[in-house]
């Protein structure tokens, strides 16, 4: 299925190349780099790129293109989905999945490539078994390692693979035994320019962080279930009985993971925790004024948390002198991005920013005012009104320690002016 | 970098000592290609070399971190090889791994070296440790080198039988790199995939039906057996496994079930063809009885094609979301039109990922939405766009949109777009107008609404839009004057203000259409048109080709309707294009000169050059560019390329009639009592779950011991139990098929070992505890017909008159004696079993067969006691063939005592007995009284233990003592067992090696037909004959008694030539087996 990979950078080197099958010169990139040349932004770029002889797909994560190619049919979201897969198990080892992390730690990236799939077809791509399979460096054990002559590499087949819960490895032990669950929503909304809502949907998720020694059985109730009527699991949730009796029933995985997500859709009615209120005008000659403010709205009491917001002007602005009231600003002149950074906002001070826009000279005033995208968090509460009723564990004996985080962020929130 | 390979192979392969690298230096400098900084590249190799020669392992290890830097980076590190190979006996693991990931890489380009590591590989194979073993043939299965192929195979064949599922996975994922390696081996290879194709792990599953897919995709009927479970294990099945069977099954569902939507579209023909005529009928019923469906209702789902559906439903929930997507295209594909709707929503929660997800899942829905519209209406909102979307996301959601509009959504959605076009995104404003003319030409409550909003665009101050909406409403103007041909003075000022427009406007394609749209118009506008010709023809030679071609045709056009005024100007134009420099305006002009201003030579053309030119235009069609994409199957490469990709399969048409339902059905005898021998073997194995046999199915005690007396003679009742046991197995598999039981008589005699009393005990009692959901349907179902199998069984066993056919007066007495024995749960067992042992790990297959009646009996007879030495009692012996009532493990060995003296003997019996180990007689009963000239048969049991020791026993008369010996041919220690070809390859398979014998002979051409050839092979070895696919094969298969080791015989013509292969894990018997099968099959009659 998957032939080869190449891990190309944004100065467009590549810089780490894997195959599965036979080798594929990486002149093949040359097609890639035609695409990429054509698109506007690095997120243009087509996700399938046919060439004569091979199909690129690539995805682009963490400043990096990953490039798959391909030489037969093949369901495409196979291929996407794997290269996320690739990064977020980078990000679940390293921290994060950066162009110098993946240099620096060329030989495990290798090694998990080469464990991931066998003949272009996945392997082992649970975390947990590669974790066993492969161990994840850190200073301890690298020390450990160079004085008792061990490796990173594991001689025995994690016992997840064979199992039929491939997600857990066994023999877990922890002296702190402790779970938690954050439940994130984020808001995707659209609001027009009279400040009412066009669309409005919120993305949650649930991400555990499990630290239970031995194999748990926990079950998670929620007070309103009845909430979520879309959601996606991961496979470790008996999807049985969240049919038959809503509740989340698991084995879960060791570590970190994400236990389910869910989206409520535009049908429902959504909370919008912030408003805008904005008054843009351009100006023949004389460039234009700005003038915006921010406001919380609907948060239940719950403070909203680093707001900012970002400005995309029009290609003719030249400049922007502005005077914010809270927080500060900067303007990006390349790509006439203004970001405005205004931290948690403070009811009794509307937070407000005003100036003035310079156009180049001679060109004409824009027909359009930009979109402002706003990016907030407000902790402590979920938008959607979820909530965590019960977390039971069966199986262990010992009592862990259990918690429950909500966030509300924005998602792609974004204010038409 | 090729060149750079290209040299170290020359200079490399020799396996030149590492110290004298100079020349290779020397090479280097010259290679135009090398720049300095491989020098310094290869001065390192120099030190990675010494580094791997150490015996350090940290040391080692440094220097392959390095190399595989160097491969992740793509530098050439062929010239490593040798060093780097040297080391793939490391002990070091994380040392040999690297090793294994360099081999995979390089092995191709040096392939001698390469041979160099395969005997390390082969050693691995047979490691305890299944992680070695699976890695060994991982890397072994990589090396693309052509010699190796057979070793592969080999491997491969071996690896699928392997216990570990881990290593069997490995093997599938291996038979896909053989195959491109040497397509030639596609036979042998799909064998190997028939066998884990019926693995029961969830592990191997994917992978199995990957190497299907890309090995064999056309054999779907090696599906057929393994369908059921392949829908019953999908949920427990990996993520990515899942992808790759939804995609197989959903070819497959599409090749077997009728199309679910028919009654739609052709209800009233279905109806008729189908079930109307009463000759049909007769036809029809049989297949009607397998869809069990009702007659009066005309379409019923196949209940496979329901499990399939109701299977993968819950993947919709999946993390994955290639496997969402794979769910949802099954469902568009082949799920009644209504169910088809619940997929949206997971759709949608899908377009919050990652954005190569969203584009992919978008040109889905794109597709989609263009039949189905309903179906993502109520999502309407989601498809709205963000100002962040990348252009290809926002481009699909506008195709969306457009899509789902309708006279009550269009309202916000044409508003939506309105905000669209202010854009800063140019391609993408330009995308929103065409949307909004799709908009309007598709729904006409809209159209001047749109129409008048496309002309206050004109006005706009961005010139793409302008130019678009001039495009747009050129469409729709022509689309509106086809339609309504009797208002011509309709948007009359539409075209007056764009008349107005068309020297201000500098956008070629804007301008044509403007220039057209007055040509086509003139009599709307008859005192503009001839003034825009005017200005036209004063800026001709300044305007781009295809506008110059525009003002040609208006020229011509007005000079046809208004020749007066423009007659001079349309001239004048003509002349300029003739010295035009583009080839393409000179031609056009000439042209349209000799019709509009005919010379003295006019042609008959010029008549009618109105009609040519004023002729009435078909209006474009402004439709979605997703429209034909549902020709291709959802989800796939191809279709979000919408051009074929290389490797596509067409999802084909539903049948009109479905195939045979039936085939799904896992009936064959041989192939479910191999998988619950399995079971029990397993259970076995797993620490004795077996529990005593509880006589609870058919063979109930009574039976079993009114018998026995039966049994004693030949084939026992036991047979017919057996084959009692099938039929009602199979009629409960799903009723539909009783009828053909009753025409096929059975033909199968089975003799069925305790055993396997136990086992289908045990079936019953473990199957009961995992009932699954699809398992209660049937169980209802058959319920029901309760009372029916009864005499159903009966007919069957009417039908089974083979050679058993005294027996059944016996036979339907102990049925009936035992309704019971078709109790529910009884009736249930196999499907569960089936079931069952589809959930359990496949594993060692040692005696999954079932040993059957002798395809021969002998009739030689062999000397014990000579009548001189015997003082006139002579005894001969020869070997029945039967099983031994004594034992299993004996041969039933037939004595026929003839008293020949004049007295007669009495009390003749067997006395001392001279054994080897492990050699067992039961005697034969006392013979009380043998009179003169009398003769009498007895029979006694000898096992054998597999040897070819004679056993020695005295035989006494009242009088004397005569020691004697009887020696059993290896062929008369064998049993013969019925197996199917594919079990019997995978045993063949794995006694290869030193239980493997061989040998060819010459035969007489006059023997070479297969009836001679079994029974010679029968003369030697009570073996039964496998059914074998394979021309000139002929296989044979049997167990020896005592140790129940298989015995394999294959017999492989070649002309004259027979080549014979005996694999018995006793190598004795296998190589005795051989010789006489040799002098059998070169005797003359």
């Amino acid at each position: 299925m998957i032939h080869s990979l190449f891990i190309i950078n944004n100065a467009g080197d590549v810089f780490m190349e894997k195959h599965w099958k036979s080798v594929i010169n990486r002149s093949i990139c040359d097609y890639f780099f035609e695409v990429q040349s054509k698109a506007a932004t690095p997120e243009d770029v087509p996700p399938v790129i046919s060439t004569p002889h091979h199909y690129l797909i690539n995805i682009y994560r963490s400043q990096l293109h990953l490039v798959a190619v391909v030489t037969t049919e093949v369901p495409p979201l196979f291929v996407i989905e794997f290269l996320h897969r690739v990064m977020d198990t980078f990000e679940d080892y390293f921290g994060d999945s950066s162009e110098a992390t993946i240099k620096e730690q060329y030989v495990v990236v290798y090694e998990l490539l080469d464990e991931m799939l066998d003949n272009g077809f996945p392997l082992a791509m649970e975390a947990n078994i590669l974790k066993e399979l492969i161990k994840p460096s850190n200073i301890l054990r690298t020390i450990a390692n160079t004085m008792t002559g061990k490796s990173n590499v594991s001689g025995t087949l994690p016992t997840g693979q064979l199992s039929n819960i491939p997600w857990r490895r066994t023999g877990v032990k922890y002296t702190n035994n402790e779970a938690y669950f954050d439940i994130i929503e984020e808001v995707d909304a659209i609001v027009d320019k009279s400040g009412s809502t066009v669309a409005a949907e919120i993305q949650g998720r649930v991400d555990a962080t499990v630290k239970l020694s031995g194999m748990p059985d926990l079950t998670l109730t929620f007070m309103n279930p009845r909430l979520l009527d879309d959601l996606s699991f991961h496979p470790c949730v008996r999807f049985k009985r969240w049919e038959a009796e809503r509740v989340i029933s698991f084995v879960p995985p060791d570590g970190s993971f994400r236990l389910m997500s869910y989206h409520i859709g535009t049908q429902n009615l959504v909370a919008i925790p912030v408003y805008l209120r904005h008054n843009i005008s351009f100006r023949e000659g004389s460039g234009g004024r700005f003038d915006v403010s921010v406001g919380p709205k609907q948060t239940m009491g719950k403070t909203v948390e680093n707001v900012s917001l970002e400005v995309p002007f029009p290609k003719s602005v030249l400049n922007v002198t502005l005077t914010p009231n809270v927080g500060k600003y900067t303007f990006d002149p390349v790509n006439k991005i203004m970001v405005w950074e205004i931290g948690r906002i403070d009811p009794t001070k509307l937070p407000n920013i005003r100036g003035s826009i310079s156009l180049q000279s001679g060109a004409p005033i824009p027909e359009s005012n930009p979109t402002i995208s706003v990016n907030f968090t407000i902790n402590q509460m979920a938008i959607s009104g979820l909530k965590v009723n019960r977390l039971d564990m069966y199986g262990e004996k010992y009592k862990p320690f259990k918690g429950v985080k909500y966030i509300t962020k924005a998602g792609k929130f974004q204010v038409r002016t | 970098m090729a060149s750079n390979g290209g040299f170290q192979n020359s200079g490399y392969n020799n396996d030149r000592p590492p110290s004298s690298t100079g020349s290779g230096d020397a090479d280097v400098a010259t290679d135009p290609a090398s720049s300095s900084f491989f020098m310094n590249d290869y001065k390192k190799h120099d030190d990675l070399k010494q580094m791997l020669d150490t015996n350090k392992d940290n040391l080692k290890l440094e220097a392959m971190k390095r190399i595989i830097g160097m491969v992740a980076k793509g530098k050439d590190a062929s010239d490593l090889f040798p060093a780097v190979v040297k080391n793939v006996v490391s002990k070091n693991l994380e040392v040999k791994k690297l090793v294994y990931v360099y081999l995979t890489r390089y092995a191709e380009e040096q392939q001698d070296l390469a041979l160099l590591s395969i005997s390390t590989f082969q050693r691995a194979l047979k490691d305890p440790n299944q992680l070695i073993r699976a890695s060994a043939l991982r890397v072994l299965s990589s090396i693309r080198v052509p010699v190796i192929v057979p070793i592969m195979m080999l491997s491969i064949k071996e690896s699928c039988n392997d216990m570990s599922p881990y290593v069997r996975k490995t093997a599938a994922h291996a038979i896909p790199k053989l195959f491109s390696l040497d397509p030639e081996l596609k036979d042998q290879l799909i064998e190997v995939i028939e066998k884990l194709l019926a693995d029961k792990t969830t592990l191997v599953a994917g992978s199995a039906i990957q190497a299907f897919e890309e090995v064999c995709p056309e054999r779907i009927d090696l599906i057929h057996k393994n369908y059921r479970k392949l829908c019953n294990l999908l949920v427990d099945v990996e993520e990515w496994g899942q992808v790759v069977i939804i995609n197989m099954l959903t070819r497959y569902a599409r090749t077997q079930f009728v199309n679910p939507n028919r009654d739609d579209m052709i209800e009233e023909e279905s109806e008729k063809a189908f079930y109307g005529s009463d000759e049909d009928e007769e036809k029809e019923d049989k297949e009607e009885e397998e869809d069990d469906k009702p007659k009066k209702k005309p379409y019923v789902m196949d209940p496979d094609h329901r499990l399939l559906l109701r299977n993968c439903k819950p993947l919709l929930n999946s993390r994955n979301a290639a496997v969402v997507m794979a769910v949802a295209q099954l469902y568009y594909h082949c799920a009644p039109r209504a169910e088809v709707g619940m997929v949206a929503k997971s759709l949608i929660r899908l377009l919050r990922s990652h954005k190569e997800v969203q584009y992919i899942v978008l040109s889905n829905i794109a597709t989609m939405s263009v039949k189905r519209k309903g179906m993502f209406e109520p999502f309407l909102k989601s498809f709205y766009v963000h100002s962040t979307d990348p252009t290809h996301v926002k481009l699909l959601k506008l195709e969306i949109l457009t899509n789902l509009g309708t006279e009550t959504s269009i309202s916000t959605i044409i508003r939506e777009f309105q905000t669209y076009i202010t854009s800063t995104d140019k391609e993408f404003a330009a995308a929103t107008i065409q949307a909004i003319g799709r908009c309007a030409s598709t729904i006409p409550e809209i159209t001047d609404t749109c129409l008048n909003g496309l002309v206050r665009l004109m006005s706009n101050r961005d010139e793409t839009v302008v130019a678009e909406s001039v495009v747009v409403i050129k469409k729709l103007l022509q689309m509106q004057s086809t339609d309504s041909v009797s208002q011509p003075q309709e948007h009359k000022d539409i075209i007056v203000h764009m008349a107005k427009m068309a020297q201000d406007i500098t956008v070629p394609m804007a301008r044509a259409s403007i220039l057209w749209m007055i040509g086509e118009y003139s009599d709307r506008v008859p005192k503009i048109a001839p003034d825009v010709l005017r200005q036209c023809a004063k800026n001709f030679i300044n305007e781009e080709d295809i506008v110059k071609l525009q003002i040609l045709n208006l020229a011509a056009k007005l000079c046809i309707t208004n020749s007066k005024q423009t007659k001079l100007l349309c001239q004048y134009v003509f002349n300029l294009a003739k010295y035009d420099q583009n080839y393409d305006i000179r031609d056009r002009a000439r042209f349209l000169r000799q019709l509009i201003i005919p010379g003295e030579k006019a042609g008959a053309f010029a008549k009618y050059a109105k009609k040519m030119f004023l002729a009435t235009k078909p209006a474009p069609v402004l439709e979605s560019k997703f429209k034909d994409r549902d020709q291709f199957q959802l989800a796939t490469l191809s279709h979000v390329l919408n051009t074929k990709a290389t490797g596509y399969r067409e999802i084909p048409d539903f049948p009109e009639v479905a195939p045979d339902p039936t085939v799904r059905n896992v009936e064959v005898p041989t192939a479910w009592v191999a998988d619950t021998n399995l079971l029990a073997q397993k259970k076995k194995k797993k620490g004795g779950k077996v529990k005593p046999a509880k006589k609870k199915s058919f063979y109930s005690d009574e039976e079993s011991e009114e018998d026995e007396d039966e049994e004693e003679e030949e084939d026992s009742s036991d047979e017919t139990d057996s084959s009692e046991e099938d039929s009602s197995e199979e009629e409960e598999e799903s009723e539909e098929e009783e009828d053909e039981e009753d025409e096929k008589p059975k033909k199968k005699s089975k003799k069925v070992e305790d055993e396997e009393d136990e086992e289908s005990s045990e079936e019953v009692d473990s199957s009961e505890e995992e009932e699954s959901s699809e398992e209660e349907d049937e169980e209802e179902e058959s319920s029901d017909e309760e009372p029916q199998p009864k005499a159903k069984s009966t007919k069957a066993k009417t039908g089974a008159t083979s050679n058993a056919a005294m027996l059944l007066d016996l036979d339907f007495g102990s049925t009936v004696a035992n309704p019971a024995a078709v109790g529910k749960s009884d009736f249930l067992m196999p499907v569960l079993a089936q079931d069952m042992s589809s959930l359990s790990l496949g594993g060692d297959t040692g005696g999954s067969t079932t040993v059957t009646a002798p395809s021969f009996i002998p009739t030689k007879t062999y000397e014990l006691l000579n009548r001189i030495t015997g003082g006139g009692l002579s005894i001969t012996y020869r070997f029945t063939r039967t099983v031994s009532i004594f034992s299993e493990k004996m041969a039933s060995v037939e004595l026929t005592l003839t008293n020949s003296s004049d007295k007669p003997v009495l009390n003749v019996k067997i006395g001392d007995k001279k054994l080897q180990s492990g050699m067992e007689i039961f005697d034969f009963p006392e013979i009380g009284n043998l009179g003169v000239g009398a003769t009498v048969t007895a029979t006694m049991g000898i096992n054998f233990a597999d040897t070819t020791q004679p056993a020695t026993f005295d035989v006494c008369t009242q009088e004397k003592k005569f020691s004697v010996t009887v020696k059993a041919p290896v062929g008369e220690q064998i049993q013969p067992v019925n197996m199917a070809e594919n079990e019997f390859d995978k045993q063949q398979g794995k006694l290869s090696g030193m239980n493997e014998n061989s040998g060819t002979v010459d035969m007489a051409t006059e023997n070479t037909d297969i009836k001679t050839i079994s029974r010679r092979v029968y003369e030697v070895a009570n073996v039964v004959q496998v059914p074998s696919m394979q021309d000139n094969t002929y296989k044979f298969a049997g167990k020896t008694l005592s140790a129940g080791a298989l015995v394999l015989i294959s017999v492989k013509l070649d002309g004259r030539k027979a080549a014979l292969k005996v694999n018995c894990e006793k190598m004795v018997i296998g190589s005795m087996l051989l010789k006489d099968l040799k002098d059998s099959m070169t005797k003359k009659d």
